[in-house]
């Protein structure tokens, strides 16, 4: 007797404790206070120099121009900063300004009420940076602004090509024959990163883009509709490159940029002729050898190759670049801080760091790399800029198309169920 | 759980026997020892709170949590509002890259047993005879498991690139047609995995069962010896029986570990090439976090929770119950 009646006192103390205690872990959550003095936190990815040296510099500045501003600034390696920015932007207490990929990511965002809306805040730099905005705009309204834009194209080395006698192709048809001489020239054509599914899915998403008309693409973006032939004949062009084998051996598991035997590393060590990567490449690159330098003068760039038989428009560019959106819950300073971050000069003095392409009209003359200017001009040259296909239908159905392109290129997966795989995500 | 029980229940008979042993006849318990039951309670609130802290914050609300958001769809940012009910559940069950992991997962179970078993056994018998240089291979032999999961995972990673250094030491040594796509080759990646699971995990199971060993009396040996016995004989008629709780302990510790495996897998592989080495908890990285589905992702947190709590109930109700029963029975008497 005496024991059930202790049993259960102390089933009831362990229930009231445990209760407390999960009131407790439940809990957090601060609040600043604002005593005339205003603090921005300011998260991006720029984690590595020249990039984190130069928003260092740039937030010092605004600091000094507006008393009473204290700018806080955590820059994560970008991995790091996509997971703790989904938990933070949960929570009460996000960051002020923070990096902006733009797309389905940032529609959810502000679908559920996250981000401010900077349409009627920052019309001059809105208009200043063009048909850019596109992706960080939901509904006619802007929620972000892009500082870097850059297009996806094959990154190639001139010397190797030199030696197999071909010249960058034109046409996906020319592209295959520029394999084939490769191959008999005793090169390895090209490199892919397989292994982290986003460089393979590249492939598909330029072909999507020369295969489907600018209306379909826009369309399937919002309606997430993919049943127009023009997909799966995406899927068959890339089959066809594929089934030409001009990857490197084990591209199944190769990385994109760790170490020397990542796809950069190999193009950055003259192991491949060719790369399709974004415009970021030769930065990459130049850290994955010995000197330090990548390819050097060898280095080239090329657009992804037309398809004369397709729908869409053959100069169109796959880009994807970097924004910043402000929380809603952020003082009115953010807006005008980001104001700041996009004016000329500032995007000048970014351009000329070689860490991006400005995006601000008319700055881009402060590139200082020949292969980075090429890339600007094919950007400003394009009818239209396509997001990154997995950005602009958001993590869900871009992360099931990503992972359907690498089976493809592992042998595993045809044209169909690639379509059939993001249709089935997005229902 | 039970264990608490258990010794509740010893603490009770422990003084129930005191009690009769000062002759303090029943009817005289009085103002005293009830005075003496809560200091008793005091105590046991005392020491059990920080742990019941732990427990409640960090394993009962998660799991309650978890399976509260697998019943949602749900990107993580909305509110909660679409509810699915069971659809998560049946999405997950019915996903054959799922189905894979999970026989990954019991691949992996199976392997290390089999694998560990025997390897950890003999380097064990062979490390606890008297012999030079003793310390120091026990000390080698245990670094790996010593080492980070996340640098050893980065280690082989290196090593077993393409023309890396596993594939130059290969053919310095005329293996040269031995080299494989290591981590490339989804019909590879498996084997290349076990081999790097039993090089970083046989040498917990070697330290466990030397302990264990170092515990069997060494008279027994010494009368086996008298009586004519063989050393296989001995190692068989005594070592292993007395190394048994110790065997059994491993062998549940490596399932469960094998079972909920993540950090090697994840940063070698990261599941792939073409799903070929994914596990349930990279899938449920891949397909909760990457993908912003945490009511999908929650939905397989709690399949692998369930699959891992029945493993381990079967285990300790068939395997491990006599070396419970055999403990408590032996204090008591």
């Amino acid at each position: 007797m005496a024991r059930t009646a202790r049993k259960r006192a102390l089933g009831a103390v362990a229930a009231v404790a445990c209760a407390a205690l999960l009131a407790a872990c439940g809990g957090g959550g601060g609040d600043d206070s604002a005593d005339g003095e205003t603090t921005l936190t300011w998260w991006h990815n720029g984690n590595n120099d020249p990039l984190k040296g130069y928003w260092e510099g740039v937030a010092a500045d605004y600091e000094a121009e507006n008393p009473g501003v204290n700018i806080e600034i955590s820059a994560l390696q970008n991995e790091d900063l996509r997971s703790r920015l989904t938990a933070a932007l949960q929570s009460n207490d996000p960051p002020d300004l923070f990096q902006q990929w733009g797309g389905g990511e940032m529609a959810q965002q502000v679908e559920s009420g996250l981000l401010m809306d900077l349409t009627e805040e920052l019309p001059e730099e809105i208009e200043s940076v063009g048909g850019s905005a596109a992706g960080w705009q939901v509904d006619g309204a802007t929620y972000g602004l892009p500082w870097s834009l850059g297009v996806v194209g094959f990154w190639y080395n001139k010397a190797l090509f030199a030696e197999a006698g071909v010249e960058p192709p034109a046409t996906t048809e020319e592209l295959l024959s520029v394999i084939d001489d490769l191959e008999a020239a005793g090169l390895t054509p090209a490199a892919v990163g397989a292994g982290d599914k986003w460089p393979a899915a590249h492939y598909w998403y330029y072909a999507a883009v020369r295969e489907c008309s600018e209306e379909t693409l826009t369309q399937a973006g919002v309606d997430l509709d993919f049943s127009d032939p023009c997909f799966e004949r995406a899927g068959e062009l890339v089959e066809s490159i594929v089934s030409a084998q001009p990857f490197n051996r084990g591209f199944l598991g190769t990385s994109a940029q760790q170490g020397a035997t990542s796809s950069a590393g190999l193009l950055a060590n003259g192991k491949v002729a060719m790369e399709l990567m974004g415009h970021w490449n030769p930065g990459v690159m130049s850290g994955l050898t010995e000197d330090g330098e990548g390819l050097g003068e060898d280095l080239g760039w090329f657009p992804f190759p037309t398809a004369p038989d397709g729908e869409g428009d053959q100069a169109a560019a796959l880009s994807g670049g970097d924004g910043f959106s402000c929380s809603v819950t952020a003082p009115p300073e953010c807006a005008d801080f980001l104001a700041y971050v996009m004016s000329p000069e500032v995007q000048r003095g970014f351009g000329a760091t070689g860490a991006g392409i400005p995006t601000v009209q008319g700055t881009e003359d402060s590139l200082e790399d020949p292969n980075l200017v090429t890339v600007a001009e094919y950007r400003d040259q394009a009818p239209y800029v396509q997001l990154y296909l997995d950005t602009a239908y958001g993590p869900n159905v871009g992360g099931a198309l990503n992972d359907a392109v690498s089976l493809l290129f592992a042998g595993e997966s045809t044209p169909a169920d690639i379509v059939a795989a993001i249709s089935s995500a997005s229902s | 759980m039970t264990l608490l029980q258990h010794d509740r229940g010893e603490t009770s008979a422990d003084r129930a026997r005191a009690r009769s042993a000062q002759g303090r006849p029943p009817s005289r318990r009085g103002s005293s020892a009830s005075a003496d039951d809560w200091r008793r309670r005091g105590e046991v609130l005392l020491l059990v709170t920080p742990a019941l802290l732990l427990f409640c914050c960090f394993v009962l609300l998660p799991v309650a949590q978890a399976a509260y958001y697998s019943v949602w769809s749900w990107n993580g940012l909305t509110p909660l509002e679409d509810f699915v009910g069971l659809d998560n559940y049946r999405e997950a069950l019915g996903d054959p890259v799922f189905r894979g992991a999970i026989a990954h997962n019991f691949w992996i179970v199976g392997l290390s047993l089999l694998v560990q078993l025997p390897l950890g056994l003999g380097v064990a018998l062979l490390l606890n005879r008297p012999m030079r240089g003793r310390a120091l291979l026990r000390m080698l032999i245990f670094v790996p498991y010593v080492l980070a999961e996340a640098m050893a995972a980065v280690i082989w990673l290196l090593m077993l690139q393409p023309d890396g250094f596993m594939d130059a030491a290969l053919e310095s040594v005329g293996l040269g047609r031995a080299v494989q796509l290591w981590l490339g080759d989804p019909g590879v990646v498996m084997v290349t995995m076990m081999v790097v699971l039993t090089w970083k995990y046989v040498g917990f199971a070697i330290i466990l069962f030397l302990a264990g060993l170092q515990g069997i009396p060494p008279e027994l040996h010494e009368a086996a010896s008298l009586d004519g016995a063989s050393w296989w004989q001995a190692q068989r008629a005594i070592t292993l029986p007395l190394l048994g709780p110790t065997i059994r302990i491993w062998a549940f510790l490596s399932m469960i570990g094998s079972l909920q495996l993540f950090d090697l897998v994840w940063i070698m592989t990261g599941g792939g090439p073409a799903n070929a080495s994914s596990t349930m908890a990279t899938y449920l990285i891949s397909q909760g976090f990457e993908r912003f589905r945490y009511g999908y992702g929650s939905a397989v947190a709690v399949v692998l929770f369930a699959i891992s709590l029945v493993v381990a109930l079967l285990y300790q109700r068939f395997v491990l119950r006599r070396d419970v029963a055999d403990r408590l029975g032996g204090r008591r008497r």
